[in-house]
């Protein structure tokens, strides 16, 4: 198993997704000898785990059972232990599209958080690409880089425990794309603009208050950056439901037959889609 | 394999515009993908040029078009506003808005452009012809600059081709052929099917080759892409336009789905057969390639052992789901996009019934853009509804044992969905 390759069989030392039923998943690292709870019973690594199939059912010793799935950074991102608020696939995905990301390409990021979107980061510019990550939280900084390691894509990052918006990122005119999560990312574009190369690239903001979004624009725009826009996505979920629509009874009529009428639709959540935040891209042109 | 077969610097890192380049052309949000030939003209915006008068520029370059189609760098101080020292009003409660404060005339302005004035030069000439202009709130002066900037404005940027960029342009220009594919859902189908380098992928789309194309440049030459396609042959025209290298093209493979069934019931034969008697040579040459392409596809198809399935097309999802769906691993990501929500319902219900698929989930995406600027900071439109739908899951061992109706319920309770966090 790796992050940003698939394996067949699971194996001692992989982290593993276990599916327990819809909105009910659980990371597991497996080991050698070790044993995994779950409601449904027992999962014994060494037998039930390692050599098995990834995507297998698993029968643990309750009788239940649980499919095993093959991690993937959108997994993690819905089964990450939280340090912070994260990143949700919906903006990963438009942040990835947008900045262009594909194998190969050299990413700067600050703050690394939980490190829900450099896994995806990882995903997308590996085997040839690399990220540079700066938390300044120490602790935080540290878990990552364990976690980068555990989940062997360490060859492909370095984490960097420093202030962004007074060090920048430890490295200058080599990224394809930088994106910045931070409070203030105003204070960090000339940073982001002196990692870049010099051909150019694009980067990406993320703010939740629209002060935010308009200082970093102006920021941006003084630094000579193009091509701006601020967007936002939503996700909306639809699920599928069979309901039932009770006719009218008009009297006696033999043409009508039933009560009422199985329609499979969709519903809404009661709630609609929030907001996570606004993402501003731009383009450094050539310099 | 990751190892990568050819050294060679792909187009994406030239940092100068070449002959034979594909490229996008770029007026405000206007974008057209064109191949740079010599002494090639191209149309856009109503305007013909000569692209290859380009190469040698950088790409991201902004041009003039400059009468004959050359186009001419333009200067970055050319950009510059000329409103900043002007004087201006508070609010436009004397402004009559009489359609009479221009004293240019249409054939004013032509003459204008035919003494070969740059658009700067003549909204220059506009706002000081203007018997309002300076009446206006600053903010109404900037906005009265940009829409005359957007009229007149005779340049053009020449860009790198991407996902981005070709995604953008097709759901603004041409969106029927790529099934109104808003490029938000684009992004979201690249990363919920996991498309990275190495993997082995299969694509059956009717986008003229923009899913195809945004795929392999996920991939980056790694890895090896199946392209399902129904018909007698499958349709790139959109994957040109990446300009990929051409190493990118060995791990492109193609297969014809009229075979599908023949290869699921292990009845397809690939074999080198003797060629009729008669047939010309060229005409053999041909077939054999074919049969050789045929076979080669066959082979990454039959051990069933994909990594991730993405859909997205005219035709009904559902069958084309449940056909593809078998070549997949056990543990891997498919993605259906349709423009359509109830075809998406079909599938999710087949699947239910199958087994062998868990995590589903029917979504779509909606987008806003916002205007930024000091005090006027706003959004704009809410792109919802016309962008099309997803259906996105993980495949699982298929449980032959048990009959499908004991398989543990997905279709969610009252409680609410966790749905990005919340």
């Amino acid at each position: 198993m790796s992050f940003v390759e698939y394996s067949d069989l699971i194996q001692d030392g992989d982290v593993a997704i276990v599916y327990l039923g819809p909105e009910s998943m659980m990371p597991v690292k497996v080991k050698q000898g070790a044993q995994t709870q779950t409601r449904y019973g027992v999962i014994r690594h060494s037998s039930d785990l390692i050599g098995r199939r990834y995507g297998s059912k698993v029968t643990c010793s309750k009788g239940g059972w649980v499919y095993v799935l093959h991690m993937t950074p959108e997994l993690w991102t819905v089964n990450l232990p939280h340090r912070t608020q994260i990143l949700y696939t919906t903006d990963i995905a438009t942040i990835t599209m947008m900045l262009e990301l594909k194998p190969g390409a050299v990413v700067c990021e600050s703050g690394t958080g939980s490190g829900s979107l450099s896994h995806a980061i990882l995903r997308s510019i590996a085997p040839s690409g690399h990220l540079h990550t700066v938390e300044f939280h120490q602790q935080r900084a540290e878990k990552a880089e364990e976690e980068f390691k555990e989940h062997r894509v360490d060859r492909l990052v370095t984490v960097r425990n420093q202030d962004v918006c007074k060090d920048g990122f430890g490295v200058t005119g080599v990224a394809d794309a930088v994106f910045l999560d931070i409070p203030s990312p105003w204070e960090a574009v000339r940073h982001a603009k002196a990692a870049m190369k010099r051909q150019g690239g694009r980067v990406c903001s993320f703010s939740p208050c629209i002060e935010q979004v308009q200082k970093t624009c102006e920021a941006l725009v003084d630094q000579g950056f193009e091509e701006l826009s601020t967007l936002e996505v939503l996700l909306r979920v639809h699920d599928v439901r069979t309901v039932y629509l009770p006719l009218p009874d008009f009297g006696p009529d033999e043409t009508a037959p039933q009560t009422s009428v199985a329609l499979k639709t969709t519903t809404l959540p009661r709630e609609m889609p929030g907001h996570t935040g606004y993402l501003t891209f731009a383009t450094k042109p050539r310099t | 394999s990751m190892i990568r077969k050819s050294t060679l610097p792909p187009q994406s890192r030239h940092t100068s515009i070449k002959a034979g380049d594909y490229v996008v052309l770029k007026r405000g949000d206007i974008f057209k993908a064109v191949q740079i030939q010599p002494k090639k003209k191209a149309m856009f915006e109503k305007q013909w040029f000569l692209p290859d008068t380009a190469v040698g520029q950088l790409y991201g370059s902004t041009f003039d078009v400059a009468p004959g189609g050359i186009l001419q760098p333009r200067k970055p101080k050319d950009t510059e506003g000329s409103t900043d020292a002007n004087e201006a009003g508070t609010d436009n409660r004397h402004i009559l808005d009489d359609g009479k404060s221009q004293k240019l005339t249409r054939d004013d302005i032509e003459i204008l452009k035919g003494q070969g004035l740059k658009d700067q030069e003549i909204i220059q000439q506009l706002v000081d012809n203007s018997s309002t202009f300076r009446d206006k709130t600053k903010y109404a002066q900037d906005k009265y600059i940009k829409k005359k900037k957007k009229k007149y404005e005779n340049t053009v940027t020449i860009l790198r081709p991407s996902c981005r960029i070709l995604a953008m342009m097709y759901h603004g220009r041409e969106p029927g052929k790529i099934c109104h594919m808003r490029y938000d859902m684009l992004a979201q189908m690249l990363t919920l099917a996991n498309i990275h380098a190495g993997s082995k992928v299969l694509v059956f789309e009717t986008c003229a080759g923009l899913v195809l194309g945004s795929v392999m440049e996920r991939m980056g030459g790694y890895g090896s892409v199946i392209q399902m396609f129904p018909g007698g042959g499958p349709v790139r025209a959109g994957v040109e336009s990446f300009g990929f290298p051409a190493h990118f093209h060995d791990t492109l493979h193609e297969f014809p789905i009229c075979h599908v069934n023949a290869l699921l019931a292990g009845t397809l034969d690939t074999a080198c057969k003797d060629p009729p008697a008669g047939r010309a040579q060229e005409r053999k040459v041909k077939l054999e390639e074919k049969r050789k392409k045929l076979a080669s596809a066959a082979a990454l198809l039959e051990g069933r052992n994909a990594d991730g399935l993405v859909i997205a097309s005219r035709f009904h999802p559902c069958p084309v789901l449940l056909g593809l769906i078998q070549f997949l691993s056990p543990s891997r990501p498919f993605v259906v996009y349709s423009q359509y929500k109830e075809p998406l319902i079909e599938c999710f219900t087949k699947l239910k019934e199958r087994g062998g698929t868990v995590n589903l989930r029917l979504t779509d995406t909606w987008l806003r853009r916002y205007q930024v600027l000091p005090n006027r900071t706003h959004p704009l439109l809410l792109m919802s509804g016309a962008g099309g739908f997803i259906l996105s899951g993980t495949t699982v061992a298929v449980d032959d044992s048990k009959p499908a109706n004991s398989q543990r319920a997905e279709e969610p309770a009252a409680k609410r969905q966790k749905v990005d966090g919340r």
